[in-house]
């Protein structure tokens, strides 16, 4: 009984805050409506996403540093960083490390009470790419094979490049595919795509050009002689095939979609010459190719115990400069509205900031609160979701757990977020858990 | 050298005759002789080949040296052994080669691998040993296959075992499935030692044959993780089961029904466990050398008398049943000895014959072993194969429990002990999951990823540029015909033809490459040609 109150409760405010945001003109009916019904409602309204772009800030980047800024919290608390400015959406202000993003906020919404309380990467990583909890008798996949299963191999994806792909490197600290297995791991490229030549694992090989891939393929070819002896034969056929695909990515189409040098150099320098801004284009391009799921594991990482304010001058200004050049990059051509991005840590930092000794100014793993950008496939922009009390320490309004943002993810490309999913042994599973454990306070309706 | 010249002369001679290059390449891999049926195998399967309208053809010795070993121990054989067995003038050379195989520690691994695939040997997940007792009874599987104990006393040490999961390796089997009730105990079995799939069985049948297994206990003990296996007579009913109504029955009663219908009254003092393995181990039984005899025919001929090799019953007929019945017969005639019944098809005609099929007819013959059936290389064989041509090494892993578990570098693939240790390689390649002992687990079909590794991977390539044994060949003071010759020995166990060594001379002068990058290449290419990656 009482997790019913408190499940109400949950949707209560929801709908006061969808309702203090009068831009929501269907507020009043999907609030008459069950929760349950509201997803279903949702869901057919929306789905308009067909790909994903997933930046993951691996380690965990400050949330009161960057998008949910705290100025007033005092030195102890902002260290250097005390200064915002504003968006191009009034009212909305983020960290003056931003300033690219800043104009480009109409187009992507924040979510500034994102909690789970999980202080551990490998675990707080897993939940917020699973939606499950961490420590059950499952691995699950994450999000990314979910989508490789359900908007790829099971949509007779066709595609020349596998329906999801990290750049440039897997986590490696979880399995991706889970319990789904190897076909939905994601193909690493490896490489970088800011250097002279990207090489692509599998796909460009150091110090092979074209033309000698080329010329070795015909060699192949001429010494292939058992095979050319019996053309016929279905094992013959099938390895013969898989080669002809295999080079479609290696030396025809499949290998274009990595090659930046067919891009205009002005843009490529508004995206920034560093690997993240050049790894945003890579991004699109894969969009562009229809590639249903494009993880960027951000390289470096933003495990800032110690040498915090640094390592955030360093490369929050990349950051801003990728993602804002990618969200206004999509939105030019039409991509953004069947596009999702979303970004953020496996947690926030400690609001506090740690000067005593070995941190000397550092922050910590903080699971209780953290903020996400959003935007695109019908997510709607210029838009906050939630508040942090006042220093950022957890959710004041409107907590949104795991569940609530990769359930709003899936809903808006049309992925029954409870649907079930194969496991090898006949196990039950599925996208995401649901029951009274799940905490949980619904989908991100106000900006859906 | 002399095997050289032959076979250069033989392909010239054909080459005058027969223009056609395909018909020149044929030869390379099938011999002119047609095959005369020595044994009853020959005969029972050479029968129904000529009904089909099919002339069987043999296949020359390099294919047959590199089959053989294959098959046998899962390697391939080095530059030397191959050309001292082309060299190799005597009359009884291939079966000289089937006996020294049989004797050797690579097939005691080879042949481990796969009982460790049908029982499940993995430390975690999901049948959960945990590495100790996966070792533990890895051990006593490749001890086994090393000392050739015979069939039914391999089984019957399985069924009735007790003791320390870490102390006596079989009762592992016990523990290697997801779930201890006696009905998931009978349909481990039912599986393994008969071939049967218990789906197909009435909920009567699975609970008569559970009753043997009601009595299988397990306990704790104080060190971590380990777990006794015993007889209880004492153990209270267990209800997680199809048939709970009949099951409590046949447990009150005291009485057990074998698969085959007749019901028996469990004596007190005797654990039922022996019981049942008696019936299973009989002469008599209609499953038990069954699925032993098609298991190792698939082994070694890609494919079951009856397929899926573990799906036997009576509406899946074998392609044929004399065959089958006679391999059954000849294996309780050698006292369920099972070297000596994969010696009797190593030594068969049958098994010597060629892969070369060009008609519209392969699925049916392929049924009736009209041809040795192309296919793709185990995943460990295959790593292993390209790590031994190349003369690298692999990092095998795994993740449980932590502290992770390393392997030494030059161990191979097939060797490993614990289904959870792995490498990306191994599962990108099909590496069964050990989940259920089911024989189609493994799935060997090349797919596009896979490929792609092979051909452009700096796994791969890092292999060929780096690898001790192809660098030495191009580093060598040798001649570029003998650099030919060398990487083709090595790689594909053969000497290269005119024509291939033209194509590569023509390689080498149109690439404009170092000599040595050309010579990466053309190994490159060995190494990505379908006579390397599959078994023919």
């Amino acid at each position: 009984m009482q997790q019913t109150t408190k499940k109400n409760r949950g949707c209560l405010l929801t709908r006061r805050q969808m309702l203090a945001h009068s831009t929501l003109a269907a507020a009043g009916t999907i609030a008459g409506i069950s929760p349950l019904g509201a997803r279903a409602a949702a869901a057919k309204k929306a789905a308009k996403a067909k790909s994903v772009i997933q930046v993951f800030l691996w380690g965990g980047m400050s949330h009161t540093d960057t998008w949910d800024p705290k100025p007033d919290a005092g030195y102890d608390w902002t260290g250097q960083f005390n200064k915002v400015i504003e968006t191009n959406v009034p009212g909305i202000q983020l960290s003056s490390l931003f300033p690219k993003l800043a104009q480009q906020m109409d187009k992507y919404s924040i979510i500034r009470s994102m909690t789970h309380g999980i202080n551990g990467h490998e675990t707080a990583a897993y939940l917020m790419q699973t939606g499950h909890p961490p420590g059950g008798r499952l691995a699950y996949p994450c999000v990314g094979a979910v989508f490789a299963l359900m908007k790829g191999y099971n949509e007779g994806y066709k595609g020349l490049i596998p329906p999801y792909v990290v750049l440039t490197n897997p986590q490696g600290r979880f399995s991706e595919s889970g319990f789904l297995g190897n076909k939905y791991k994601p193909f690493a490229t490896g490489g970088d795509p800011n250097a002279q030549r990207f090489e692509v694992e599998g796909v460009v090989a150091r110090g092979i050009s074209d033309e000698r891939q080329l010329g070795r393929r015909k060699l192949l070819g001429n010494l292939n002689t058992l095979s050319r002896c019996m053309p016929g034969l279905k094992a013959v056929q099938e390895s013969e095939e898989s080669a002809e695909s295999a080079y479609q990515l290696i030396l025809g189409e499949g290998k274009d979609v990595f090659d930046l040098s067919l891009e205009d150099s002005k843009l490529r320098d508004e995206y920034g010459r560093h690997t993240f801004g050049q790894e945003c284009l890579v991004a699109r391009r894969l969009v562009e190719a229809g590639v249903p799921y494009v993880t960027i594991n951000y390289p470096g990482g933003w495990d800032t115990h110690s040498n915090h304010f640094a390592t955030m001058n360093k490369q929050c200004p990349q950051l801003d400069q990728g993602l804002a050049r990618l969200l206004q990059d999509l939105d030019e051509r039409g991509l953004l509205e069947t596009t999702i991005v979303w970004c953020c840590g496996e947690f926030g930092r400690s609001p506090k900031v740690d000067w005593q000794p070995p941190w000397n100014g550092g922050r910590n793993h903080y699971g209780k609160c953290n903020s996400v950008l959003i935007a695109g496939g019908g997510f709607k922009g210029g838009m906050v979701v939630g508040k942090s009390t006042e220093k950022g320490e957890e959710p004041a309004e409107r907590p949104v757990y795991p569940v609530d943002l990769l359930g709003s993810i899936y809903t808006m490309a049309g992925i029954d977020m409870y649907a079930p999913l194969p496991h090898p042994m006949g196990l039950e599973a599925h996208v995401l858990p649901r029951g009274s454990e799940v905490k949980s306070t619904g989908l991100l309706e106000e900006i859906m | 050298m002399r095997g050289n010249i032959l076979l250069y002369g033989a392909l010239f001679i054909c080459l005058l005759v027969l223009p056609q290059q395909s018909r020149a390449s044929k030869d390379l891999y099938s011999s002119l002789w047609a095959p005369v049926p020595e044994s009853p195998i020959d005969k029972l399967v050479f029968a129904k080949v000529k009904k089909a309208g099919y002339q069987p053809r043999f296949c020359t010795d390099h294919v047959f040296l590199r089959r053989a070993y294959l098959d046998i121990t899962g390697t391939v054989p080095t530059a030397d052994e191959t050309r001292r067995f082309l060299e190799d003038k005597s009359f009884n050379k291939r079966v000289r080669l089937v006996d020294q195989l049989l004797q050797s520690d690579a097939y005691a691994d080879y042949f481990a691998m796969k009982w460790c695939d049908v029982l499940r040997v993995k430390a975690e997940f999901p049948v959960n040993l945990w590495p100790n007792a996966a070792q533990a009874y890895h051990y006593w599987i490749r001890t086994s296959i090393r000392d050739n104990k015979s069939y039914d006393k391999f089984v019957r040490e399985m069924l009735v075992s007790n003791g320390s999961n870490y102390r006596v390796g079989p009762v592992n089997f016990y523990r290697a499935m997801q779930s201890h009730t006696p009905d998931a105990i009978a349909s481990t079995v039912a599986l393994t030692f008969m071939g049967c799939r218990t789906a197909h069985w009435n909920d009567e049948k699975i609970a008569g044959m559970s009753a043997f297994f009601s009595e299988v206990g397990y306990k704790a003990t104080r060190e971590w993780k380990e777990e006794v296996v015993f007889w209880d007579p004492n153990k209270p009913f267990n209800s997680l089961t199809n048939a709970p109504a009949q099951m409590a029955q046949y447990r009150e009663r005291r009485t057990a029904v074998f698969p085959d219908g007749k019901s028996i009254r469990l004596p007190h003092g005797k654990d039922p466990r022996e019981i049942f393995a008696d019936w299973l181990i009989s002469d008599k039984n209609p499953w038990f050398a069954t699925i032993y005899v098609n298991r190792a025919w698939s082994w070694l001929m890609g494919r079951g008398i009856i397929e899926e090799v573990d799906d036997i019953r009576s509406d899946n007929k074998p392609s044929n049943m004399a065959l089958l019945k006679h391999l059954r017969t000849e294996f309780i005639k050698y006292n369920y000895d099972m070297k000596k019944l994969l010696r009797y098809i190593l030594t068969s005609q049958t098994y010597h014959l060629d892969s070369i099929y060009e008609g519209d007819q392969e699925e049916k013959l392929a049924k009736l072993f009209a041809f040795y059936p192309m296919r793709r290389l185990d995943a460990e064989v295959l790593i292993d194969a390209i790590n031994k041509v190349t003369g690298s090494t692999e990092l095998y892993t795994s993740a449980i429990p932590e502290p992770f578990t390393f392997v030494p570098a030059n161990k191979p693939a097939v060797a490993l002990p614990d289904g959870s240790i792995t490498s990306s390689f191994l599962e990108m390649f099909g590496k069964p999951a050990r989940a259920t002992g089911m024989d189609n687990e493994r799935v060997n079909k090349l797919s596009d990823t896979q490929k792609r590794h092979l051909l452009n991977s700096s796994h791969i390539r890092g292999k060929i540029e780096d690898g001790s044994v192809v660098s030495q060949i191009l580093n060598s003071k040798l001649k570029r015909q003998q650099m030919i010759d060398e990487l083709y020995l090595t790689i594909l166990s053969r000497y290269p033809t005119i024509e291939e060594c033209a194509w590569i001379n023509n390689y080498i002068a149109e690439s404009k490459l170092s000599e040595r990058n050309a010579g990466l290449d053309v190994a490159w290419a060995l190494i990505n040609s379908d006579e390397f990656i599959f078994k023919h």
